[in-house]
């Protein structure tokens, strides 16, 4: 596979762009695997690489029933940060973060991986205690965070209304600088290519039907394309984790909702952060070509539609006018939905289920996206020995049962 | 948006609901007496169910009492409404 550079592209405008190579190959599965990773989303895929990479095994395959990045991967608004409250959390997403910024250069491929600081914002007293407390908390992990006043709110977001009488007045925000956005397909295709360069299959439009399982062992799945053995398999399929398990045979303390994005028209550059409220659970950032990447909070009925209900964009709109006049006048072109797995605790679960050698990544949420590496090198190496890594040890199934909940509901900046 | 046939008031739109999750979860009748697992199986554990799927609502801006709903969680089409207390009705998608 040739290795992206300005050389190759060079190389390539003379022949018109017309002799670029597949970025990977479409395989037909072969009959048995080591691991076997099913969905082909970022996680999946991340998965697969840091198998390849870190830990030397490539008779893997990541089996995806439609097409690679089209679930949530491609229907999130793209925000990288780690400031979340608690020391778990905390760790994996700083871990994440760590990884996306070395993540175009590891996987050769430009991820567009964007620090442009993200600034949430606190419209009241108790938003600006928590907002205080999860700064400092943060610091105490190196993790670096600052507190904004409303002046350098307005200095940082000027199209942003922080005038005391406004409806949603800003008293302040938390700062990260090195939070910021990435292109979401290209960290699919990316992840996709580098590990198909590292001997991975890549097997699009196969669905799993079902799991073969003897003595409570895993022992491959039934798909749409055959039986595929594998003696360790791992579930990565976000909103659709409770129908798999359910194939398996355990039940999950996870629910599917709908979550809802738009963006608008692209104009001239004029805001050059990630501005989130919790609050009203409203999200914003400009692309590079200059739209409005503006998010959702959840609707709270279980839903496999890919649909949300229109009263959240109306909501979520209207409290955005307030924040921003200027977006009064201005049309939104598009909104869609993904579906998100959301845990009691609001952090995701990485690690066994009740059947041997079948593991399960899921329960990212409304936050998955900022996740990717971090869970694709957790999860890899968990895969890889059989054991949750320290990273993901937190993160088990079993914290419903033993009560250590990672309780990120309340705490973590999140818009849920 | 669903237009969700309140059993007291007749048809409403939606923003005038609040749904609360999975119907027909009964409470162990005594807690002490059950397992850790069985415990965080009420607690946490849910059918999330594709397909049909028995929900509770409140029709919180309107009469505030619960009941329950039988919708397709593919298709979003509502298909049973029904008071608490009530058998989950036979539906066909």
């Amino acid at each position: 596979m040739a290795k992206y550079s300005v050389f190759s592209l060079a190389r390539n405008a003379l022949s018109y762009h017309e002799n670029w190579q597949r970025a990977w190959r479409s395989p037909a599965p072969k009959p048995e695997y080591d691991i076997l990773v099913i969905g082909g989303g970022g996680h999946g895929l991340a998965t697969a690489h840091y198998l390849a990479k870190e830990h030397g095994i490539n008779n893997v395959a990541v089996i995806e029933k439609s097409w690679l990045g089209g679930g949530n991967t491609g229907r999130n608004t793209t925000i990288v940060r780690s400031n979340y409250l608690w020391d778990e959390s905390a760790a994996i997403y700083e871990h994440s973060l760590k990884l996306w910024e070395g993540l175009s250069q590891d996987l050769n491929f430009n991820i567009m991986f964007s620090p442009r600081g993200v600034m949430n914002l606190a419209h009241n007293l108790h938003d600006w205690r928590e907002l205080n407390r999860r700064v400092h908390a943060n610091r105490l992990h190196g993790i670096d965070s600052e507190i904004l006043d409303a002046a350098q709110v307005k200095a940082e977001a000027p199209i942003f209304n922080v005038s005391p009488t406004s409806r949603y007045p800003i008293i302040g925000a938390s700062m990260q600088r090195r939070g910021g956005t990435a292109r979401h397909d290209a960290v699919a295709w990316g992840y996709a290519r580098a590990a198909d360069q590292r001997g991975v299959d890549i097997i699009q439009n196969c669905e799993v039907t079902g799991f073969v399982i003897n003595n409570g062992k895993i022992e491959g799945v039934e798909t749409t394309r055959g039986r595929i053995n594998a003696k360790r398999v791992g579930v990565a399929v976000a909103g659709h984790s409770s129908v798999l398990a359910d194939m398996a045979g355990f039940r999950m303390p996870v629910e599917s909702n709908p979550l809802q994005a738009l963006v608008s028209d692209p104009i001239k550059p004029v805001l050059d952060c990630v501005v989130m409220s919790s609050a009203v659970h409203v999200y914003v950032s400009q692309s590079d070509k200059g739209e409005f990447v503006i998010g959702a909070g959840s609707d709270l009925h279980v839903s496999y539609s890919q649909r949300g209900s229109f009263d959240i964009i109306e909501g979520i709109m209207g409290a955005l006018c307030e924040l921003v006049p200027m977006v009064s006048r201005m049309k939104m072109m598009r909104q869609w939905g993904g579906i998100v797995d959301v845990t009691p605790d609001r952090s995701p679960i990485v690690g066994k289920t009740p059947v041997e050698g079948l593991f399960i990544n899921c329960g990212w949420g409304t936050g998955g996206f900022k996740g990717t590496p971090g869970s694709g090198h957790a999860f890899a190496a968990t895969l890889a020995a059989g054991e949750p890594n320290d990273m993901a040890g937190p993160f088990s199934l079993d914290r419903f049962r033993t009560g250590f909940l990672i309780d990120e509901a309340g705490a973590a900046a999140v818009a849920h | 948006m669903f237009l969700i046939d309140c059993p007291y008031c007749g048809p409403r739109q939606q923003t005038e609901f609040h749904c609360h999750g999975e119907a027909h979860i009964a409470r162990p009748k005594d807690p002490d007496a059950i397992s850790d697992t069985e415990w965080a199986d009420y607690l946490f554990n849910r059918s999330n169910t594709k397909g049909l799927f028995y929900e509770r609502w409140v029709h919180n801006h309107g009469c505030r009492r619960w009941f329950n709903v039988a919708r397709d969680t593919v298709s979003d089409r509502i298909l049973a409404v029904y008071r608490m207390g009530e058998k989950p009705p036979k539906v066909t998608k």
